[in-house]
Protein backbone atom coordinates (compact mmCIF):
# COMPACT_ATOMS: atom_id res chain seq x y z
CA UNK A 1 0.00 0.00 0.00
CA UNK A 2 2.91 2.82 1.38
CA UNK A 3 4.75 0.94 -1.67
CA UNK A 4 2.26 1.69 -4.34
CA UNK A 5 1.82 5.05 -3.08
CA UNK A 6 5.32 6.06 -2.92
CA UNK A 7 7.34 4.14 -5.63
CA UNK A 8 7.44 6.30 -8.76
CA UNK A 9 8.01 5.08 -11.95
CA UNK A 10 11.08 6.67 -13.71
CA UNK A 11 11.71 5.67 -17.62
CA UNK A 12 15.63 4.64 -17.70
CA UNK A 13 16.84 4.78 -22.00
CA UNK A 14 19.75 2.93 -23.21
CA UNK A 15 21.83 5.45 -25.36
CA UNK A 16 25.21 5.61 -27.18
CA UNK A 17 27.32 8.20 -26.10
CA UNK A 18 27.38 10.45 -29.36
CA UNK A 19 25.73 13.88 -30.31
CA UNK A 20 22.30 14.57 -30.90
CA UNK A 21 20.84 11.56 -28.71
CA UNK A 22 19.90 13.40 -26.08
CA UNK A 23 18.10 15.99 -28.27
CA UNK A 24 16.44 12.85 -30.38
CA UNK A 25 14.96 11.79 -27.03
CA UNK A 26 13.83 14.76 -25.59
CA UNK A 27 11.75 16.02 -29.03
CA UNK A 28 10.00 12.73 -28.77
CA UNK A 29 8.69 13.72 -25.35
CA UNK A 30 7.87 17.09 -26.74
CA UNK A 31 5.99 16.06 -29.52
CA UNK A 32 4.07 13.32 -26.96
CA UNK A 33 3.77 16.61 -24.81
CA UNK A 34 5.23 15.19 -21.91
CA UNK A 35 6.90 16.89 -19.57
CA UNK A 36 10.41 15.86 -17.88
CA UNK A 37 10.57 16.90 -14.16
CA UNK A 38 14.18 15.69 -13.40
CA UNK A 39 16.65 13.73 -15.22
CA UNK A 40 20.60 12.75 -15.20
CA UNK A 41 22.56 10.84 -17.48
CA UNK A 42 24.90 7.94 -16.55
CA UNK A 43 27.99 7.65 -18.39
CA UNK A 44 29.66 4.03 -19.25
CA UNK A 45 32.60 4.33 -21.74
CA UNK A 46 30.88 4.42 -25.12
CA UNK A 47 26.74 4.21 -23.91
CA UNK A 48 24.97 5.87 -21.07
CA UNK A 49 21.61 5.54 -18.95
CA UNK A 50 19.11 8.44 -19.51
CA UNK A 51 16.97 8.74 -16.18
CA UNK A 52 14.11 10.99 -16.32
CA UNK A 53 10.59 11.36 -14.22
CA UNK A 54 8.36 12.26 -16.17
CA UNK A 55 4.55 13.77 -15.54
CA UNK A 56 3.59 10.41 -17.63
CA UNK A 57 5.49 7.92 -17.66
CA UNK A 58 3.53 5.31 -19.61
CA UNK A 59 2.97 7.66 -22.57
CA UNK A 60 6.96 8.21 -22.49
CA UNK A 61 7.51 4.47 -22.73
CA UNK A 62 5.23 4.08 -25.06
CA UNK A 63 6.63 6.58 -27.63
CA UNK A 64 10.06 5.77 -26.86
CA UNK A 65 9.84 2.28 -27.75
CA UNK A 66 7.99 2.92 -30.83
CA UNK A 67 10.52 5.20 -32.16
CA UNK A 68 13.04 2.03 -31.67
CA UNK A 69 14.25 3.23 -28.17
CA UNK A 70 15.25 0.77 -25.44
CA UNK A 71 13.65 1.81 -22.36
CA UNK A 72 12.76 0.07 -19.29
CA UNK A 73 11.24 1.19 -15.77
CA UNK A 74 12.59 1.34 -12.65
CA UNK A 75 10.85 2.32 -9.30
CA UNK A 76 12.89 5.13 -7.23
CA UNK A 77 11.48 7.11 -4.35
CA UNK A 78 11.14 11.03 -4.28
CA UNK A 79 12.08 12.71 -1.41
CA UNK A 80 11.39 16.72 -0.48
CA UNK A 81 14.46 17.91 1.37
CA UNK A 82 15.10 21.42 2.65
CA UNK A 83 16.90 23.53 0.21
CA UNK A 84 19.15 24.92 2.92
CA UNK A 85 22.90 23.54 4.49
CA UNK A 86 21.93 19.74 6.14
CA UNK A 87 18.65 19.30 4.30
CA UNK A 88 20.80 16.49 2.37
CA UNK A 89 22.08 14.82 5.02
CA UNK A 90 18.99 15.18 6.77
CA UNK A 91 17.67 12.38 4.47
CA UNK A 92 21.14 10.36 3.85
CA UNK A 93 21.42 9.93 7.56
CA UNK A 94 18.42 8.37 7.85
CA UNK A 95 18.55 5.54 4.87
CA UNK A 96 22.51 5.10 6.66
CA UNK A 97 20.99 4.57 10.32
CA UNK A 98 18.42 2.21 8.37
CA UNK A 99 21.00 0.15 6.95
CA UNK A 100 19.42 1.47 3.11
CA UNK A 101 21.96 1.52 0.16
CA UNK A 102 21.44 3.94 -2.23
CA UNK A 103 22.40 2.88 -5.48
CA UNK A 104 22.25 5.96 -7.48
CA UNK A 105 20.52 9.45 -6.58
CA UNK A 106 20.02 12.42 -8.68
CA UNK A 107 18.07 15.88 -7.22
CA UNK A 108 16.40 19.17 -8.83
CA UNK A 109 15.28 22.10 -6.79
CA UNK A 110 11.85 23.19 -7.56
CA UNK A 111 9.96 26.27 -6.81
CA UNK A 112 8.73 25.11 -4.10
CA UNK A 113 11.01 22.90 -2.81
CA UNK A 114 14.29 20.66 -3.51
CA UNK A 115 13.68 17.45 -4.33
CA UNK A 116 15.68 14.00 -4.23
CA UNK A 117 15.71 11.50 -6.20
CA UNK A 118 16.60 8.10 -4.87
CA UNK A 119 16.90 4.45 -6.67
CA UNK A 120 17.60 2.19 -3.25
CA UNK A 121 18.40 -1.44 -3.08
CA UNK A 122 14.90 -1.93 -0.48
CA UNK A 123 12.23 0.53 -1.75
CA UNK A 124 9.63 -0.05 1.08
CA UNK A 125 12.54 -0.41 3.74
CA UNK A 126 13.16 2.96 2.65
CA UNK A 127 10.05 4.63 2.26
CA UNK A 128 9.38 3.15 6.13
CA UNK A 129 12.47 5.12 7.14
CA UNK A 130 11.45 8.02 5.50
CA UNK A 131 8.37 8.34 7.05
CA UNK A 132 9.63 7.25 10.14
CA UNK A 133 12.61 9.89 10.06
CA UNK A 134 9.70 12.65 9.57
CA UNK A 135 10.51 13.16 5.70
CA UNK A 136 7.79 13.67 2.75
CA UNK A 137 7.63 11.89 0.11
CA UNK A 138 6.43 13.18 -3.28
CA UNK A 139 3.04 10.74 -3.55
CA UNK A 140 3.36 8.57 -7.07
CA UNK A 141 -0.23 9.82 -7.84
CA UNK A 142 1.89 13.43 -9.50
CA UNK A 143 2.96 10.91 -11.97
CA UNK A 144 0.43 8.92 -14.01
CA UNK B 1 18.91 -47.14 -41.80
CA UNK B 2 21.17 -49.71 -43.56
CA UNK B 3 24.23 -48.20 -45.82
CA UNK B 4 24.22 -48.28 -49.62
CA UNK B 5 27.27 -49.13 -49.74
CA UNK B 6 28.38 -51.09 -46.10
CA UNK B 7 31.66 -52.25 -47.36
CA UNK B 8 33.12 -48.85 -48.29
CA UNK B 9 30.51 -46.43 -45.74
CA UNK B 10 31.70 -48.59 -43.21
CA UNK B 11 35.00 -49.63 -43.48
CA UNK B 12 37.41 -49.33 -40.63
CA UNK B 13 38.91 -45.87 -40.60
CA UNK B 14 42.82 -46.84 -40.79
CA UNK B 15 42.00 -49.18 -43.53
CA UNK B 16 40.07 -46.36 -45.50
CA UNK B 17 43.58 -44.49 -44.74
CA UNK B 18 45.23 -46.70 -46.08
CA UNK B 19 43.09 -46.98 -49.32
CA UNK B 20 43.11 -43.66 -49.52
CA UNK B 21 47.13 -43.85 -49.79
CA UNK B 22 46.70 -45.82 -52.34
CA UNK B 23 44.74 -43.87 -55.01
CA UNK B 24 46.58 -40.78 -54.07
CA UNK B 25 49.80 -42.59 -55.11
CA UNK B 26 48.12 -43.72 -58.12
CA UNK B 27 46.84 -40.08 -58.82
CA UNK B 28 49.96 -38.29 -58.59
CA UNK B 29 51.82 -41.34 -60.84
CA UNK B 30 48.85 -40.70 -63.62
CA UNK B 31 48.93 -36.42 -63.58
CA UNK B 32 52.78 -36.76 -63.31
CA UNK B 33 52.95 -38.93 -66.60
CA UNK B 34 49.77 -37.44 -68.38
CA UNK B 35 49.20 -33.85 -67.19
CA UNK B 36 51.28 -31.27 -69.12
CA UNK B 37 49.83 -28.82 -66.11
CA UNK B 38 50.42 -30.68 -62.86
CA UNK B 39 53.41 -32.26 -64.30
CA UNK B 40 54.93 -28.19 -64.44
CA UNK B 41 53.50 -27.33 -61.31
CA UNK B 42 55.44 -30.47 -59.62
CA UNK B 43 58.67 -29.85 -61.47
CA UNK B 44 58.07 -26.45 -60.07
CA UNK B 45 57.47 -27.33 -56.15
CA UNK B 46 60.28 -30.46 -56.94
CA UNK B 47 58.74 -32.87 -55.39
CA UNK B 48 58.45 -36.16 -57.40
CA UNK B 49 55.56 -38.86 -57.13
CA UNK B 50 58.44 -41.53 -55.81
CA UNK B 51 58.18 -38.51 -52.61
CA UNK B 52 54.61 -39.46 -51.85
CA UNK B 53 55.27 -42.29 -49.34
CA UNK B 54 52.51 -41.72 -46.39
CA UNK B 55 49.40 -40.13 -47.11
CA UNK B 56 50.32 -37.24 -44.70
CA UNK B 57 53.11 -36.45 -47.71
CA UNK B 58 50.35 -35.30 -49.81
CA UNK B 59 51.14 -31.56 -48.47
CA UNK B 60 53.90 -31.88 -50.50
CA UNK B 61 52.15 -31.31 -53.66
CA UNK B 62 51.30 -28.13 -55.06
CA UNK B 63 47.79 -26.59 -54.42
CA UNK B 64 45.26 -26.02 -57.17
CA UNK B 65 43.33 -23.21 -57.44
CA UNK B 66 39.70 -21.74 -59.54
CA UNK B 67 41.95 -19.70 -61.71
CA UNK B 68 43.43 -22.56 -63.37
CA UNK B 69 40.38 -24.00 -64.40
CA UNK B 70 39.77 -20.33 -65.91
CA UNK B 71 43.17 -19.62 -67.12
CA UNK B 72 42.54 -23.57 -69.01
CA UNK B 73 39.51 -22.61 -70.54
CA UNK B 74 37.59 -24.56 -71.65
CA UNK B 75 39.21 -28.19 -71.49
CA UNK B 76 42.73 -27.87 -71.71
CA UNK B 77 43.39 -29.57 -67.76
CA UNK B 78 41.17 -32.31 -69.13
CA UNK B 79 42.79 -35.43 -68.77
CA UNK B 80 40.61 -37.55 -71.11
CA UNK B 81 40.05 -37.11 -75.06
CA UNK B 82 36.77 -36.52 -76.07
CA UNK B 83 35.87 -39.87 -76.98
CA UNK B 84 35.91 -40.77 -73.42
CA UNK B 85 33.66 -37.88 -72.16
CA UNK B 86 30.01 -38.25 -72.14
CA UNK B 87 29.03 -34.83 -70.26
CA UNK B 88 29.88 -31.53 -69.66
CA UNK B 89 28.59 -29.08 -66.75
CA UNK B 90 29.14 -25.49 -67.07
CA UNK B 91 29.29 -23.17 -63.87
CA UNK B 92 28.86 -19.56 -64.33
CA UNK B 93 31.96 -17.31 -63.25
CA UNK B 94 31.22 -14.76 -61.49
CA UNK B 95 34.13 -12.91 -62.01
CA UNK B 96 35.72 -13.50 -65.98
CA UNK B 97 35.10 -16.76 -67.53
CA UNK B 98 33.06 -19.54 -66.93
CA UNK B 99 34.87 -23.06 -65.74
CA UNK B 100 33.42 -26.30 -67.69
CA UNK B 101 34.04 -29.44 -66.19
CA UNK B 102 33.73 -32.77 -67.74
CA UNK B 103 32.57 -36.18 -66.88
CA UNK B 104 33.61 -40.10 -68.24
CA UNK B 105 31.03 -42.73 -67.48
CA UNK B 106 33.38 -43.48 -64.52
CA UNK B 107 33.17 -40.14 -63.17
CA UNK B 108 28.95 -39.92 -63.90
CA UNK B 109 29.00 -43.55 -61.92
CA UNK B 110 31.16 -42.43 -58.76
CA UNK B 111 29.08 -38.76 -58.45
CA UNK B 112 25.97 -41.07 -58.70
CA UNK B 113 27.19 -43.27 -56.18
CA UNK B 114 28.43 -40.84 -54.00
CA UNK B 115 24.54 -39.09 -53.58
CA UNK B 116 23.19 -42.20 -53.61
CA UNK B 117 24.86 -43.48 -50.28
CA UNK B 118 24.05 -40.02 -49.09
CA UNK B 119 20.75 -39.92 -50.10
CA UNK B 120 20.20 -43.33 -47.75
CA UNK B 121 22.10 -41.82 -45.01
CA UNK B 122 19.76 -39.38 -44.54
CA UNK B 123 16.96 -41.62 -44.92
CA UNK B 124 15.87 -41.60 -48.14
CA UNK B 125 15.67 -44.47 -50.29
CA UNK B 126 12.79 -46.89 -52.02
CA UNK B 127 9.27 -45.66 -51.21
CA UNK B 128 10.10 -42.16 -51.41
CA UNK B 129 9.36 -39.53 -53.53
CA UNK B 130 12.31 -36.91 -54.52
CA UNK B 131 11.03 -33.37 -55.40
CA UNK B 132 14.48 -32.18 -57.51
CA UNK B 133 13.65 -28.19 -57.26
CA UNK B 134 17.25 -27.39 -57.91
CA UNK B 135 18.36 -25.96 -61.48
CA UNK B 136 18.44 -28.75 -64.35
CA UNK B 137 20.77 -28.40 -67.32
CA UNK B 138 24.39 -26.79 -66.96
CA UNK B 139 24.18 -26.28 -63.28
CA UNK B 140 24.97 -29.51 -61.41
CA UNK B 141 22.40 -29.64 -58.65
CA UNK B 142 19.45 -30.59 -60.77
CA UNK B 143 21.34 -34.25 -62.23
CA UNK B 144 23.32 -34.86 -59.60
CA UNK B 145 20.41 -35.53 -57.56
CA UNK B 146 18.34 -36.90 -60.02
CA UNK B 147 20.47 -39.88 -60.93
CA UNK B 148 21.77 -39.99 -57.55
CA UNK B 149 17.71 -40.55 -56.51
CA UNK B 150 17.13 -42.96 -59.02
CA UNK B 151 20.09 -45.23 -58.13
CA UNK B 152 18.44 -45.68 -54.44
CA UNK B 153 15.03 -46.76 -56.12
CA UNK B 154 13.23 -43.19 -54.98
CA UNK B 155 11.10 -41.46 -57.44
CA UNK B 156 12.01 -37.97 -58.75
CA UNK B 157 9.67 -35.32 -59.50
CA UNK B 158 12.25 -33.43 -61.36
CA UNK B 159 10.98 -30.17 -61.02
CA UNK B 160 13.64 -27.33 -61.66
CA UNK B 161 13.38 -24.25 -60.15
CA UNK B 162 10.40 -21.99 -60.79
CA UNK B 163 6.84 -21.74 -60.97
CA UNK B 164 6.29 -22.13 -57.34
CA UNK B 165 2.48 -22.74 -57.20
CA UNK B 166 2.77 -25.45 -59.26
CA UNK B 167 5.43 -27.11 -57.33
CA UNK B 168 3.64 -27.05 -54.33
CA UNK B 169 0.40 -28.54 -56.29
CA UNK B 170 3.02 -31.44 -57.45
CA UNK B 171 3.96 -31.68 -54.15
CA UNK B 172 0.78 -32.52 -52.90
CA UNK B 173 -0.61 -34.30 -55.47
CA UNK B 174 2.51 -36.63 -55.89
CA UNK B 175 2.93 -37.26 -52.48
CA UNK B 176 6.76 -36.03 -52.33
CA UNK B 177 8.91 -36.83 -49.41
CA UNK B 178 11.51 -35.13 -50.03
CA UNK B 179 12.34 -31.87 -51.63
CA UNK B 180 15.99 -31.03 -52.45
CA UNK B 181 16.31 -26.96 -53.09
CA UNK B 182 18.33 -23.59 -51.84
CA UNK B 183 16.92 -23.51 -47.83
CA UNK B 184 15.87 -19.83 -49.05
CA UNK B 185 13.94 -21.22 -51.92
CA UNK B 186 12.42 -23.71 -49.87
CA UNK B 187 11.43 -20.77 -46.96
CA UNK B 188 10.16 -19.13 -50.66
CA UNK B 189 8.28 -22.56 -51.19
CA UNK B 190 6.69 -22.22 -47.52
CA UNK B 191 5.23 -18.66 -47.60
CA UNK B 192 3.54 -19.19 -51.29
CA UNK B 193 1.86 -22.26 -50.11
CA UNK B 194 1.06 -20.15 -47.11
CA UNK B 195 -0.70 -17.59 -49.42
CA UNK B 196 -2.20 -21.07 -51.05
CA UNK B 197 -4.14 -21.71 -47.66
CA UNK B 198 -1.30 -25.10 -47.79
CA UNK B 199 0.34 -26.06 -44.68
CA UNK B 200 3.35 -27.62 -45.61
CA UNK B 201 3.62 -28.88 -42.44
CA UNK B 202 -0.04 -30.41 -42.21
CA UNK B 203 -1.29 -30.51 -45.66
CA UNK B 204 2.09 -32.32 -47.23
CA UNK B 205 3.32 -35.99 -46.84
CA UNK B 206 7.16 -33.65 -46.68
CA UNK B 207 9.61 -35.11 -44.16
CA UNK B 208 12.75 -33.80 -45.63
CA UNK B 209 14.65 -30.83 -47.04
CA UNK B 210 18.38 -31.48 -48.76
CA UNK B 211 19.32 -28.08 -48.28
CA UNK B 212 22.40 -26.27 -49.95
CA UNK B 213 24.41 -24.69 -52.92
CA UNK B 214 24.31 -21.22 -50.68
CA UNK B 215 25.53 -20.67 -46.73
CA UNK B 216 22.93 -21.26 -44.25
CA UNK B 217 22.52 -20.76 -40.57
CA UNK B 218 22.15 -24.03 -38.23
CA UNK B 219 19.47 -20.85 -36.91
CA UNK B 220 17.72 -21.52 -39.96
CA UNK B 221 17.97 -24.92 -39.96
CA UNK B 222 16.00 -24.84 -36.46
CA UNK B 223 13.40 -22.15 -38.50
CA UNK B 224 12.71 -24.81 -41.42
CA UNK B 225 12.30 -28.03 -39.37
CA UNK B 226 9.90 -26.31 -36.64
CA UNK B 227 8.00 -24.30 -39.34
CA UNK B 228 7.89 -26.78 -42.06
CA UNK B 229 7.46 -29.78 -39.84
CA UNK B 230 10.62 -31.78 -42.05
CA UNK B 231 14.37 -32.79 -41.33
CA UNK B 232 16.59 -30.60 -42.79
CA UNK B 233 19.66 -31.91 -43.85
CA UNK B 234 22.89 -29.60 -45.24
CA UNK B 235 24.26 -30.64 -48.83
CA UNK B 236 27.53 -30.09 -50.49
CA UNK B 237 29.43 -29.96 -53.15
CA UNK B 238 30.29 -27.93 -55.94
CA UNK B 239 31.11 -28.48 -59.92
CA UNK B 240 34.91 -28.88 -59.65
CA UNK B 241 34.05 -31.82 -57.20
CA UNK B 242 31.62 -33.21 -59.78
CA UNK B 243 28.54 -31.12 -58.15
CA UNK B 244 26.51 -32.03 -55.39
CA UNK B 245 28.44 -34.96 -53.27
CA UNK B 246 28.07 -35.02 -49.58
CA UNK B 247 24.52 -34.62 -47.45
CA UNK B 248 24.57 -34.98 -43.65
CA UNK B 249 23.52 -38.16 -42.23
CA UNK B 250 20.71 -38.34 -40.27
CA UNK B 251 22.57 -37.50 -36.99
CA UNK B 252 22.53 -33.78 -38.55
CA UNK B 253 26.62 -33.55 -37.42
CA UNK B 254 28.27 -32.61 -40.47
CA UNK B 255 28.00 -34.50 -43.89
CA UNK B 256 30.23 -37.43 -43.99
CA UNK B 257 32.72 -37.02 -46.97
CA UNK B 258 33.40 -40.00 -48.87
CA UNK B 259 37.38 -40.50 -48.21
CA UNK B 260 37.31 -43.21 -51.36
CA UNK B 261 36.46 -40.60 -53.67
CA UNK B 262 37.70 -37.35 -51.69
CA UNK B 263 40.59 -36.99 -49.28
CA UNK B 264 40.00 -32.75 -47.28
CA UNK B 265 42.79 -31.52 -45.47
CA UNK B 266 41.76 -28.36 -43.44
CA UNK B 267 44.65 -25.78 -43.26
CA UNK B 268 45.50 -22.92 -41.71
CA UNK B 269 44.53 -20.12 -44.24
CA UNK B 270 47.52 -17.89 -43.71
CA UNK B 271 50.56 -20.23 -43.32
CA UNK B 272 48.98 -23.51 -45.14
CA UNK B 273 50.08 -25.85 -42.12
CA UNK B 274 47.75 -28.54 -41.25
CA UNK B 275 45.16 -28.51 -38.82
CA UNK B 276 44.04 -30.98 -36.13
CA UNK B 277 39.94 -32.55 -36.04
CA UNK B 278 37.80 -30.00 -34.24
CA UNK B 279 39.95 -27.23 -35.99
CA UNK B 280 38.70 -24.67 -38.39
CA UNK B 281 40.38 -23.55 -41.36
CA UNK B 282 40.46 -23.98 -45.00
CA UNK B 283 38.92 -26.83 -46.99
CA UNK B 284 41.52 -28.17 -49.44
CA UNK B 285 39.95 -31.17 -51.42
CA UNK B 286 41.61 -34.13 -53.69
CA UNK B 287 39.31 -36.12 -55.65
CA UNK B 288 40.99 -39.54 -55.35
CA UNK B 289 38.92 -41.29 -58.62
CA UNK B 290 38.05 -38.51 -61.07
CA UNK B 291 39.46 -39.38 -64.58
CA UNK B 292 38.06 -36.46 -66.86
CA UNK B 293 39.70 -33.30 -64.67
CA UNK B 294 41.41 -34.83 -61.69
CA UNK B 295 41.37 -32.35 -58.86
CA UNK B 296 44.75 -32.69 -56.78
CA UNK B 297 44.41 -30.38 -53.16
CA UNK B 298 41.98 -27.86 -54.83
CA UNK B 299 41.82 -24.70 -52.40
CA UNK B 300 38.14 -24.81 -52.49
CA UNK B 301 37.88 -21.24 -50.31
CA UNK B 302 35.05 -22.77 -47.95
CA UNK B 303 36.36 -22.49 -44.21
CA UNK B 304 34.90 -25.19 -41.85
CA UNK B 305 36.54 -28.19 -39.25
CA UNK B 306 36.48 -31.74 -40.08
CA UNK B 307 35.94 -34.78 -37.34
CA UNK B 308 37.34 -38.05 -37.50
CA UNK B 309 35.80 -39.58 -34.46
CA UNK B 310 33.30 -42.85 -34.73
CA UNK B 311 29.64 -41.36 -36.11
CA UNK B 312 26.34 -43.15 -34.13
CA UNK B 313 24.88 -43.45 -37.55
CA UNK B 314 28.00 -46.18 -38.37
CA UNK B 315 30.05 -44.48 -41.15
CA UNK B 316 33.17 -44.65 -40.39
CA UNK B 317 34.40 -41.74 -42.74
CA UNK B 318 35.23 -37.98 -41.69
CA UNK B 319 32.43 -35.43 -41.24
CA UNK B 320 33.15 -31.90 -42.61
CA UNK B 321 30.90 -29.31 -40.33
CA UNK B 322 28.57 -26.78 -42.14
CA UNK B 323 30.69 -24.61 -44.11
CA UNK B 324 31.09 -21.44 -41.97
CA UNK B 325 32.71 -18.97 -43.81
CA UNK B 326 34.61 -18.19 -47.08
CA UNK B 327 38.41 -17.61 -46.59
CA UNK B 328 38.30 -14.23 -48.65
CA UNK B 329 36.18 -12.73 -45.39
CA UNK B 330 38.98 -13.94 -43.60
CA UNK B 331 40.38 -10.86 -41.60
CA UNK B 332 43.77 -11.43 -39.66
CA UNK B 333 44.10 -9.54 -36.08
CA UNK B 334 47.35 -9.27 -34.84
CA UNK B 335 48.16 -11.81 -36.77
CA UNK B 336 45.52 -14.39 -35.76
CA UNK B 337 42.65 -15.69 -38.42
CA UNK B 338 38.93 -14.14 -37.23
CA UNK B 339 36.37 -14.68 -39.35
CA UNK B 340 33.04 -12.68 -39.23
CA UNK B 341 30.73 -15.97 -38.86
CA UNK B 342 32.71 -16.92 -35.70
CA UNK B 343 31.60 -13.63 -34.07
CA UNK B 344 28.05 -14.14 -35.27
CA UNK B 345 27.99 -18.26 -33.64
CA UNK B 346 29.78 -16.32 -30.34
CA UNK B 347 26.62 -13.98 -30.49
CA UNK B 348 23.96 -16.29 -31.55
CA UNK B 349 24.92 -17.90 -27.76
CA UNK B 350 24.21 -14.52 -25.98
CA UNK B 351 20.32 -13.99 -25.58
CA UNK B 352 21.06 -10.37 -23.97
CA UNK B 353 22.35 -9.22 -27.68
CA UNK B 354 20.93 -9.53 -30.92
CA UNK B 355 22.02 -11.23 -34.33
CA UNK B 356 23.07 -7.79 -35.73
CA UNK B 357 26.65 -6.96 -35.56
CA UNK B 358 29.56 -4.88 -37.41
CA UNK B 359 33.22 -5.87 -36.68
CA UNK B 360 35.34 -2.67 -37.21
CA UNK B 361 38.56 -2.90 -37.71
CA UNK B 362 41.65 -0.37 -37.01
CA UNK B 363 45.27 0.18 -36.19
CA UNK B 364 46.11 1.91 -32.82
CA UNK B 365 49.67 2.75 -32.92
CA UNK B 366 51.58 -0.64 -34.34
CA UNK B 367 48.09 -2.73 -33.17
CA UNK B 368 45.14 -3.85 -34.73
CA UNK B 369 42.23 -3.01 -32.94
CA UNK B 370 39.28 -4.91 -33.13
CA UNK B 371 36.23 -3.57 -32.62
CA UNK B 372 32.53 -5.25 -32.61
CA UNK B 373 29.18 -3.73 -32.39
CA UNK B 374 26.54 -5.00 -30.75
CA UNK B 375 22.43 -4.06 -29.49
CA UNK B 376 21.48 -4.46 -26.42
CA UNK B 377 17.87 -6.56 -26.53
CA UNK B 378 14.86 -4.80 -25.13
CA UNK B 379 15.03 -8.31 -22.77
CA UNK B 380 18.46 -7.40 -21.24
CA UNK B 381 18.24 -3.47 -20.91
CA UNK B 382 18.36 -2.40 -17.65
CA UNK B 383 18.74 0.89 -15.66
CA UNK B 384 21.86 -0.38 -13.85
CA UNK B 385 24.83 0.66 -15.36
CA UNK B 386 26.90 -2.19 -13.99
CA UNK B 387 24.45 -4.38 -15.38
CA UNK B 388 25.25 -3.24 -18.89
CA UNK B 389 28.86 -3.37 -18.11
CA UNK B 390 28.82 -7.24 -17.04
CA UNK B 391 27.00 -7.60 -20.51
CA UNK B 392 29.68 -5.67 -22.52
CA UNK B 393 32.43 -8.21 -20.32
CA UNK B 394 30.84 -11.02 -21.18
CA UNK B 395 30.37 -10.76 -24.84
CA UNK B 396 34.50 -9.40 -25.05
CA UNK B 397 35.05 -12.66 -22.51
CA UNK B 398 33.11 -15.01 -25.16
CA UNK B 399 34.49 -13.62 -27.93
CA UNK B 400 37.91 -13.35 -26.88
CA UNK B 401 37.29 -17.06 -26.04
CA UNK B 402 36.08 -18.07 -29.16
CA UNK B 403 38.59 -15.96 -31.96
CA UNK B 404 41.81 -16.11 -29.26
CA UNK B 405 42.05 -12.26 -30.27
CA UNK B 406 41.36 -9.36 -27.75
CA UNK B 407 37.89 -7.49 -28.87
CA UNK B 408 36.24 -4.46 -27.85
CA UNK B 409 32.47 -4.51 -27.32
CA UNK B 410 30.81 -1.68 -28.04
CA UNK B 411 26.91 -1.58 -27.09
CA UNK B 412 25.14 0.41 -29.69
CA UNK B 413 21.18 1.53 -29.23
CA UNK B 414 18.66 -1.44 -31.03
CA UNK B 415 18.11 -0.96 -34.76
CA UNK B 416 21.30 1.32 -35.27
CA UNK B 417 22.95 -1.43 -36.70
CA UNK B 418 22.87 -1.88 -40.81
CA UNK B 419 20.58 -4.13 -42.00
CA UNK B 420 21.58 -6.41 -44.59
CA UNK B 421 19.49 -8.22 -47.76
CA UNK B 422 21.33 -10.90 -49.31
CA UNK B 423 25.30 -10.27 -48.91
CA UNK B 424 25.87 -8.89 -45.53
CA UNK B 425 28.94 -6.68 -45.28
CA UNK B 426 29.66 -6.31 -41.69
CA UNK B 427 33.21 -5.67 -41.51
CA UNK B 428 35.01 -2.35 -42.11
CA UNK B 429 38.21 -2.36 -41.61
CA UNK B 430 40.02 1.02 -41.70
CA UNK B 431 44.07 -0.49 -41.69
CA UNK B 432 46.06 1.33 -43.81
CA UNK B 433 48.99 -0.57 -44.35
Amino acid sequence: MEQKKFAIKQISIFSENKPGRLAAIAQALEEEKINILAFSIAEANGFGVVRALVDHPQEAFETLTRRGFNVAFTEVIAVRMRDEPGGLYEIAHVLGEANINIEYSYAYSGKEAAVLILRVDNVPAAIEAIRRGGGTLLDSTLFH
Amino acid sequence: MRSWDPRIEEMPLAELKKMQYKLLKTLVYRLYSFSPFYHRRMEEARVHPDDIRTLEDITRLPFMYKADLRDNYPDRIFLASQDDLVRYHVSSGTTGKPTVVGYTEKDLENWTNSIARALVSCGIGRGDVLQVSYGYGLFTGGLGLHYGAERVGATVIPTSVGNTERQIELMQDLHATAIACTPSYLLHIGEVAEKMGVSIKNDTGLKAGILGAEPWSEKMRQRIQEWLGIQAYDIYGTSELSGPMFIECSEQKGFHVWGDLAFVEILDPSTQEPLGPGERGEMVITMLQKEAMPMIRFRIGDISSIEEDPCPCGRTHPRVQRISGRVDDMLIIRGINVFPSQVEYTLMSIPEVGQHFMIIVDRKGSLDDMLVQVEVTKEAFSDKITDLMAIRKNVEHKLRNALNVAVNVELVEPGSLPRFEGKAKRVIDRRTI
